[in-house]
């Protein structure tokens, strides 16, 4: 019973939910004053991410007559849902190596897929013609990256020996991090790249690109849902790069001067990630399908040759 | 709760751009407010693309017959509450096209066809300078 209400505090609060809400709300405060910089403009204020999600709270929610009404409200909770599972399984791995169950990383593996696939769910949902084209782009892209997203992730596994989050910390503390070797340092950046795909950022924003298709699957979302959806967005902004530190980067651990290196840490991969979405122009489906299966697979399989070859 | 969503909606408006056959200029002073020299994202202002996102409705020109229509769906697919904006001598009054054949009427006279109680914003000018966009957005928000 007592560890039934640690799980829901763990789910609800800390790392789950309202911790990862807010912090990925900063962190959006942050992308936007960066780039903002970065075009010489002033940016918006601090509690600009906190006001937009207010105020898109209270307005009103439109469903469209031609949308399915059960899977259009659907589809934007389950996204939010699962990233906050996410994040609390991510945490208290982080927090606790020792706790962990067998295959937990391929639980996580599923995990990650769901947002995206919650985004083409309301995308084709909505009953938009735009909604549907994004959403076809959306699935296209995730074929395109997930493949060399889990060649890099596997050459972890090879490396380790076990498919255990936990377990690949545990030997990172002993081994020193996996960012040591060549070979691992090849993987991280095809997972940087990827990770740019996962969170929608600028030159892989194809689903949702609002210059021409609209804003693609969350053209008809309005008021709640939207909100729901900007929410799990600025979430997984925090998630993902998580994830790519527990496996390449020794975990974070939170104490002591842990925090501020888990922190710097962070700010680093976030960092990346908005200098390459603020210098590239957005590519087409095409060419993003082609640049992951193509040169993005090579550099992940000369990775793992690299790493079968002891580097 | 009217009162308080208002209340956010002043930190956060998200603007629609709607041209309704002006002559252009005004649309391209608005390109202005974006720039590093006016930046309304400084007000939390943030063009959206799609009316379902929209806070404020920014109609540029006068509404000319064929667009009527248009204008007046595009209203009825912003989630309320929500404002809308008349940008320019045009679309405040119709401007050099008053009494052309072609317009159906300033922006309010065809927004108040469908909801007599919309809020307007009027923003005159020929076409209004990026300073009084931002000035008579900003204080007509405030007055919500
Ligand atoms: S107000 Fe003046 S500048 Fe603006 S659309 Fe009308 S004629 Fe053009």
């Amino acid at each position: 019973m007592d560890n039934l209400f640690l799980y829901v505090i763990a789910f609800l609060i800390f790392p789950g939910f309202l911790f990862t809400s807010s912090f990925g709300l900063i962190v959006s405060w942050i992308d936007r004053k960066v780039s903002a910089l970065i075009q010489w403009r002033v940016g918006p204020p601090f509690f600009q991410p906190f006001y937009d999600l207010l105020k898109l709270w209270h307005k009103e929610l439109i469903i469209p007559a031609t949308a399915k009404k059960n899977g259009f409200i659907l589809a934007p909770l389950l996204g939010i849902s699962s990233v906050t599972l996410l994040a609390t399984i991510l945490g208290i791995i982080n927090l606790n190596p020792e706790y962990q169950f067998i295959g937990d990383i391929i639980v996580i593996l599923y995990l990650m897929i769901i947002p995206p696939l919650s985004i083409v769910w309301g995308g084709f949902t909505s009953g938009n013609p735009f909604g549907a084209l994004g959403a076809s782009r959306e699935i296209k892209l995730m074929m395109g990256y997930e493949l060399p997203f889990i060649l890099a992730i596997v050459t972890v596994f090879f490396k380790v020996g076990s498919i255990s989050l936990g377990e690949i910390i545990q030997y990172q503390h002993v081994h020193g991090v996996m960012l040591n070797l060549p070979s691992m340092i090849v993987a991280f950046i095809v997972s940087i790249l990827c990770l740019q795909a996962k969170l929608a950022q600028v030159p892989f924003d194809i689903s949702e690109a609002e210059c021409e298709i609209m804003e693609g699957p969350f053209i008809e979302y309005s008021g709640p849902l939207l909100a729901v959806y900007k929410l799990m967005q600025s979430m997984l902004q925090v998630v993902f790069p998580w994830f790519l530190i527990s496996i390449f980067w020794g975990g974070t651990s939170f104490q002591g001067w842990g925090i501020l290196w888990a922190v710097l840490k962070y700010i680093f991969i976030i960092t990346l990630v908005i200098l390459i979405k603020n210098t590239n122009p957005r590519i087409r489906i095409d060419q993003a399908v082609k640049f992951f299966w193509g040169w993005v697979t090579l550099v992940a399989l000369i990775a793992m040759i690299l790493m079968f070859m002891g580097y | 709760m009217p009162n308080l969503s208002t209340k956010w909606l002043k930190k956060s408006p998200w603007i629609y751009h709607v041209g309704t056959g002006g002559c252009n200029n005004c649309d391209i002073e608005i390109l202005d407010c974006l720039t590093p020299r006016f930046d309304v994202e400084r007000f939390g202002i943030k063009l959206v693309v799609s009316p379902r996102h929209a806070d404020v409705l920014l109609v540029s020109g006068p509404v000319s017959y064929h667009i009527k229509s248009r204008l007046q769906e595009v209203y009825r697919q912003v989630p309320k509450p929500c404002v809308v904006a008349c940008l320019g001598a045009c679309a405040c009054s119709m401007g050099i096209f008053k009494d052309a054949y072609s317009v159906a009427g300033p922006v309010d006279k065809v927004i108040k066809e469908i909801d007599p109680n919309a809020i307007f914003v009027y923003v005159p000018g020929c076409p209004p300078k990026p300073e009084t966009m931002i000035m008579g957005l900003v204080k007509a928000l405030q007055k919500i």
